[in-house]
C-alpha cells in the first residue's frame, strides 16, 4: 500500500463512482472485478505503515496492516465478493454502490491508524449502509432507514466528542491504539460507548433487528457482516481487557436469544442471533486475554460467513415468494431444497456443530472464559449457544421448509430455488463454512496472536454433542410452544418510536396551538402596536427631529449670511471685529 | 436428489425417530462414560450426563421462559407502531 490509491478502500470507492459508466455487458464482469481488486489488494498487503498523510497539525494513517486488521480485511474483502455476487442480478447501480461504499467505510476503519480517519470512513459506513435499508423500497423502510440514522447519528456524535476529549486529554495524541482501560476516563468511556453501539449491545441494540429485518434482500447479506464486526475490530484494537464488555457480552448474548424465540420475522430472527453472536465477541474482548481476543477475531471471521448465509437464504426465500414470515411459511423443502441445505449448513455452523466453522471459533470464547475462572460467563454463552442451535439450526429451518404449510397458493406457486448467482453465493459461503471447521489453519494461521487452542478433543466433542442434541429434543417436545405467532415484540426503541410520536403530537398540538394563539395576539395587539408606534415614530420625525434640523440649519444660514455681510474685504472693519472680539473674550476670560 | 432423501425419512417418521433416540442414548452415554473428563472446567462438569441435562434444560429454560416474557405485554400486534 506504499501508493495510497492502492488501498483496498479507496479502489472500492473509486469502484464504486465509476460503475455507472459500465453498463449492458460489461456490467455483470466488473461488478465482480472491483471486489476481487480489492480482496487481492488486502492479500498482498505487507505488515507495515502506509499512506501516512500530514494535513494541518494532524497526521492520517491510512495504512496499518498487522495480523488483527488483516484478519478482520481478508473477511470483509471476501465477503464483498460473495455478498456482490449474491446481488449479480440487480440492475439498480445505485443499490451496488452504496453496498461498496459500505464496504469501503468498513475497510477503511480497518486499516486506519488513527482516531480521525477512523471517523470519516465510520460516518461513511452509516451514511452508505443506510441507502441499503432504503432501497427495500417499501412504504415503511423510509421510516426504518431514518431510525437507524438517527441513532447512527447519535453514536457518530458520542464516539466524535470521546475522540475530542482523548485530544485535548492527551495534548493531541489520536492514535488509534490499545487504551488505557483499566484506569478509563470520560474520553475512553464515550469512544468506548461509540464502538458498542455499532455493536449493537444492549440497551444501545434496537437498531439492528429494526434496521436488518427490513434492508434489501441483496443489502442484508452486507448489512449483516461490516457494521457489527467493524467495531468488534475496534473494539478488540482499542478496548482489549474492559472488564464492563464480558457482562455486556454475556448480557447480549442471552438477550438476543430470548428475542428470537418471540420472532415471528426469518430475517429479524437472524438478526436478533447477531446480537447473540456478536455477545460472544463483545465478552471475548473483555476477557481480552490473548486466547480471548484470538477467539473473538476467529467467531467474527467465521460469523460473517454463517450469518452471510443464513441471509441469503432467507433473503432467497424472501426473494422467490415475497414472503418472510414464519406464519406465511411452511412445508417449502419439496420447492427449495437447495436453499434449505445451503441455509442448514449455516445453521449447523452458528451452532457450532463439529466439522463446521461455529465450532472452531465459538469455542475459543467459551474456553477462555473458563480459562480465566470467569464461569457465569462461561456458563452463561454455553447457554446461549443452546438457544443458538434451538433457533437458527432447527426453528427456521423447521418453520420454513417443513413445519405447517401455511403458504398461500401464489406463494407456493412461486416458492423455488432463486437464480443461479444467488445459489452460487450461498454455495461459495456454504463451502467455505464445512472447510474453515474441517481445516483449522486456514483461520487459525490468520488470528493476532499464536494459537495454542485445539477444539477437537474427545470431552469438547462430547460436550458440545450432548448439548445440540439435547437441545434438539428440548426443541421436539415444545414444539407447539414454539408455533409462529403474527406479532412483534417491543423492545427498547419503544422509547424512540413512541417518544418520536409524543415528539409529533406535542408539535402538531399543543406547540401548533401556541404558535396559532400566539399569531392570533401578534395580528391584534403586536400590527395595533406596531401601527401606533410608526404613527407616533413619523409625527416625532415631523415635529420634532425635522424642525430641529430645519431650525439649525436656518441658524447656520442666517449667520454664513451675517458673516458674508461681514467679509467686506476691507482691512479696517476686519481689524476692528478682530480686535473687538478679543477685547470680549479677555473680558469674559477676566470676569469669569 | 435432496427432496428424495428428506422424503426416506418423512415416510418412515417413526423409525427415524426411534434412531434418533439411540442416537441420544449413546451420545449421552459415551460422553458421561468413556471420555476422558479430566479437562473439564469445572467439578460439576464431571457429573455423568451433565451436558445432556444442561443442554435439555437449558432449551426448556429458554423457550418457557422467553414465552412466559414475551406474554408479559412485550409481544404484541403487528400494527402496534402503526396508530
Amino acid at each position: 500500500m506504499t501508493n495510497i490509491w492502492n488501498h483496498p478502500a479507496f479502489i472500492m470507492i473509486i469502484g464504486a463512482l465509476l460503475l455507472p459508466l459500465f453498463k449492458g455487458s460489461a456490467r455483470k464482469p466488473y461488478l465482480l472485478l472491483v471486489p476481487v481488486i480489492s480482496f487481492l489488494t488486502v492479500c498482498g498487503l505487507n505488515h507495515g505503515v502506509y499512506g501516512v498523510v500530514n494535513i494541518i497539525d494532524w497526521q492520517l494513517t491510512f495504512g496499518r496492516v498487522d495480523s488483527l486488521s488483516q484478519i478482520f480485511g481478508f473477511i470483509m474483502s471476501l465477503m464483498c465478493i460473495v455478498g456482490t455476487l449474491y446481488g449479480l442480478h440487480e440492475e439498480r447501480a445505485v443499490d451496488h454502490m452504496a453496498a461498496w461504499l459500505y464496504v469501503a467505510g468498513s475497510l477503511g476503519v480497518i486499516y486506519c491508524g488513527d482516531f480521525l480517519t477512523l471517523f470519516v470512513f465510520w460516518e461513511l459506513m452509516a451514511f452508505a449502509s443506510v441507502f441499503l435499508i432504503w432501497f427495500r423500497r417499501r412504504p415503511q423502510s423510509l421510516a426504518v432507514g431514518y431510525r437507524y440514522l438517527l441513532v447512527h447519528t447519535a453514536g457518530g456524535l458520542v464516539l466524535l466528542a470521546g475522540f475530542i476529549l482523548r485530544y485535548m486529554e492527551t495534548g493531541g495524541d489520536l492514535s488509534f491504539v490499545q487504551l488505557d482501560v483499566l484506569h478509563p476516563t470520560l474520553a475512553i468511556w464515550m469512544i468506548m460507548i461509540g464502538f458498542i453501539l455499532n455493536a449493537a449491545v444492549p440497551p444501545l441494540h434496537s437498531w439492528l433487528p429494526d434496521a436488518y429485518g427490513e434492508a434489501s434482500v441483496g443489502g442484508a447479506i452486507f448489512m449483516c457482516a461490516f457494521t457489527t464486526k467493524t467495531a468488534i475490530y475496534a473494539l478488540a484494537r482499542s478496548c482489549a481487557g474492559f472488564e464492563i464488555l464480558i457482562p455486556l457480552g454475556v448480557c447480549m448474548a442471552l438477550y438476543g436469544v430470548v428475542y428470537a424465540v418471540l420472532e415471528n420475522d426469518c430475517r429479524r430472527l437472524l438478526a436478533w442471533h447477531i446480537i447473540s453472536q456478536v455477545g460472544y465477541m463483545v465478552a471475548g474482548v473483555g476477557i481480552g486475554t490473548e486466547m480471548a481476543i484470538n477467539g473473538a477475531c476467529a467467531h467474527a471471521f467465521a460469523h460473517i460467513l454463517y450469518k452471510g448465509l443464513l441471509f441469503m437464504g432467507c433473503g432467497s426465500v424472501l426473494y422467490m415468494t415475497g414472503k418472510s414470515k414464519f406464519s406465511d411459511l411452511g412445508g417449502l423443502y419439496k420447492k427449495m431444497p437447495r436453499t434449505f441445505i445451503f441455509t442448514m449448513i449455516g445453521g449447523l455452523s452458528i451452532s457450532a456443530f463439529p466439522l463446521f466453522s461455529g465450532f472452531v471459533s465459538k469455542s475459543m470464547i467459551i474456553a477462555a472464559g473458563f480459562h480465566e475462572h470467569i464461569l457465569w460467563a462461561g456458563f452463561g454463552l454455553t447457554l446461549a449457544s443452546a438457544g443458538t442451535f434451538l433457533h437458527t439450526g432447527l426453528k427456521v429451518p423447521y418453520f420454513i421448509w417443513f413445519g405447517k404449510n401455511n403458504c398461500s397458493e401464489e406463494t407456493w406457486e412461486k416458492a423455488q430455488d432463486p437464480p443461479w448467482n444467488m445459489q452460487a453465493a450461498m454455495f461459495a459461503a456454504a463451502f467455505l463454512c464445512v472447510f474453515i471447521g474441517c481445516y483449522l489453519p486456514f483461520l487459525y494461521d490468520k488470528l493476532p496472536y499464536a494459537n495454542h487452542y485445539h477444539p477437537y478433543n474427545g470431552y469438547h466433542l462430547s460436550e458440545t454433542l450432548q448439548i445440540l442434541l439435547f437441545t434438539a429434543f428440548g426443541f421436539f417436545l415444545l414444539l407447539k410452544k414454539l408455533a409462529p405467532e403474527p406479532v412483534i415484540s417491543i423492545d427498547l426503541d419503544w422509547f424512540y418510536r413512541k417518544g418520536g410520536k409524543v415528539f409529533m403530537w406535542l408539535v402538531r398540538k399543543p406547540i401548533q396551538a401556541i404558535d396559532t394563539a400566539w399569531g392570533c395576539v401578534y395580528k391584534t395587539v403586536g400590527i395595533a402596536g406596531l401601527m401606533l408606534t410608526a404613527k407616533f415614530s413619523g409625527w416625532f420625525d415631523w415635529n420634532v427631529i425635522d424642525t430641529v434640523v430645519d431650525g439649525i440649519a436656518r441658524t447656520v444660514r442666517l449667520i454664513g449670511g451675517s458673516v458674508r455681510r461681514l467679509q467686506s474685504g476691507q482691512l479696517q472693519y476686519n481689524i476692528f471685529f478682530a480686535a473687538t472680539i478679543a477685547a470680549a473674550a479677555i473680558f469674559a476670560l477676566a470676569f469669569v | 436428489m435432496i427432496v428424495s432423501f428428506i422424503d426416506f425419512f418423512r415416510d418412515r417418521l417413526k423409525a427415524t425417530i426411534r434412531w434418533c433416540y439411540v442416537l441420544l442414548v449413546v451420545v449421552a452415554i459415551w460422553g458421561s462414560f468413556f471420555v476422558d473428563n479430566s479437562h473439564a472446567h469445572t467439578s460439576w462438569e464431571k457429573f455423568p450426563f451433565f451436558w445432556s441435562v444442561f443442554g435439555f434444560f437449558a432449551c426448556a429454560l429458554i423457550i418457557i421462559g422467553s414465552k412466559w416474557f414475551g406474554h408479559l405485554g412485550i409481544m404484541t400486534r403487528e400494527d402496534y407502531y402503526d396508530d
